[in-house]
């Protein structure tokens, strides 16, 4: 249920928990457009479904405008609005910072919360084709990835056979992260996990690129043909971003933060 | 048309053509005979494509596997056990879903010892579909929800299954009424909307084809 709370209702409540600057700045400056969405009654929720950065049909052909919408408004909307839920009454935590324990807070925080963090973190690793084709890998990404698999040829190789239905899974994401020793690996996580979470992989890991390969992601247009998908996927991968994730994660070995 | 019958779930990987591989199963129905609960697009999708790919995929993993074993070779057969659980269950559970499913004009509810048995474990009828409604909407990413038969316990559970694992190897329970909740069963329909699917596909369930699987098993 989405409910409007007054300004006015809204300072005594932010005010009265221990919120990070950055929650609490998000918080207020919705507030201060004289009305917040929140998902519950009673509290601000602390997440937010962020704008796509692009229109719905931006990454068209490779990835289709009804999916596009579907995905960002019913699916991602979903998650934001059940991880909201799932936090309510509790102090307000980062959306990078909840994914470390998410699967000891439970299955609220882990499939919600990851949910978010990995949508938030998927649309704004994407640009329209046209854009992403003049965008490449740098130097210094560029000899992690030849040292960890050949070639970039050979690394979107691996990503496939990773990606593919059955090898591990049948929901869940195909990443490119940075683990504990500043190499690249590929892996995938189940269902709406991923490697920022204690406990689901040998180690935290950092992702720096990564796909949905859950079927809502692709069925529309796609339908049962993952490989083809996943294949096409490259098109629309912005690689001035994964340049950026790829510095955020080597300098602090944190998750890259997104928006919402 | 022809009711098929039930056939224990153990029984599903032996038949097979003379060459010894799986096959796609024919469906009991035309590709319309569900409509409006479930197109007939994302049956002839289903079935053509998704379950075709498990019986190809896993008549591969079983043709290496005869292989590995025949030469002794435990490595390659351990490292095959993940295509043939995927696939192997994929098969089975597809099987079952398409002989426990029915145009809706032939579904009627159980009777007999499948009824009494229902109101046993579960209160009653709708009781137990709310129940397992519930457990197989909650089903995170892929999986199965499966009305099953306790043969230690000689009663019916509920559970749900992740990806294509399939009920008895998992569980021990014998599988009597199987829910496919993989996006893929009902995504062009639904869109993210499971719960509707999941509430309107008890309008399709066989329970003649349950009756049959529960005689057997108990």
């Amino acid at each position: 249920m989405i409910m409007k709370l007054s300004f006015a209702l809204l300072i005594p409540a932010v005010a009265s928990y221990n919120i990070p600057a950055a929650s609490r700045r998000e918080i207020l400056k919705k507030a201060s457009a004289a009305a917040i969405t929140v998902a519950a009654p009673g509290l601000a929720g602390a997440y937010d479904l962020p704008d796509l950065p692009y229109a719905f049909d931006a990454l068209e052909p490779w990835i289709d405008a009804p999916t596009m919408k579907i995905h960002h408004d019913m699916h991602h909307q979903t998650y934001v609005t059940n991880v909201n839920k799932a936090t309510e009454g509790k102090p307000a935590v980062d959306i990078v910072a909840l994914q470390t324990d998410a699967l000891a807070a439970g299955p609220g925080v882990r499939n919600s919360g990851g949910g978010h963090y990995n949508h938030a973190f998927f649309w704004d690793e994407m640009t329209p084709a046209d854009k992403a084709s003049k965008t490449k890998p740098s130097s210094a990404l560029q000899s992690k990835i030849n040292a960890a698999f050949g070639s970039t040829e050979g690394m979107k190789e691996k990503f496939a056979a990773a990606a593919a239905p059955g090898a591990v899974f049948g929901s869940g994401w195909c990443w490119v992260v940075v683990n504990g020793k500043d190499e690249l690996e590929i892996v995938g996580t189940p269902n709406q996990d991923n490697p920022l979470m204690k406990g689901v992989k040998d180690e935290i890991k950092y992702p720096i690129l990564g796909l949905d390969v859950w079927e809502h992601a692709y069925y529309l247009k796609y339908q049962n043909r993952r490989p083809e998908y996943v294949g096409n996927w490259w098109n629309v991968l912005n690689w001035d971003k994964v340049n950026e994730n790829f510095d955020y994660v080597m300098k602090n070995h944190a998750g890259v933060p997104v928006r919402g | 048309m022809i009711r098929s019958l039930a056939r224990p779930a153990s029984a599903l990987l032996q038949r097979r053509s003379m060459s010894g591989a799986a096959t796609l199963p024919s469906l009991p129905y035309a590709y319309d005979a569900l409509e409006p609960t479930i197109s007939s697009t994302i049956m002839e999708i289903h079935h053509t494509k998704h379950h075709n790919t498990y019986v190809v995929n896993l008549n591969a993993a079983l043709e290496k596997a005869e292989a590995a074993s025949k030469s002794g070779d435990a490595n390659a057969l351990i490292s095959l056990a993940p295509a043939i659980k995927f696939n192997g269950g994929g098969h089975i559970n597809h099987t079952l879903f398409w002989e426990n499913l029915c145009p809706s004009s032939e579904s009627s509810p159980p009777t007999g010892d499948l009824a009494a048995a229902i109101d046993a474990a579960f209160g009653s009828f709708d009781d137990m579909k709310s129940k397992m409604s519930a457990q197989t909407i909650a089903v995170q990413g892929s999986g199965w929800g499966w009305l099953g038969y306790n043969k230690s316990s000689s009663s019916l559970e509920i559970a749900t299954c992740a990806n294509q694992d399939p009920l008895e190897a998992t569980t021990g329970l014998v599988p009597i009424v199987g829910i496919d909740v993989w996006e893929h069963a009902y995504y062009l329909d639904y869109k993210n909307v499971r719960p509707d699917y999941v509430g309107k596909i008890w309008d399709v369930i066989d329970w003649k084809c349950a009756e049959a699987r529960f005689n057997a098993a108990k």
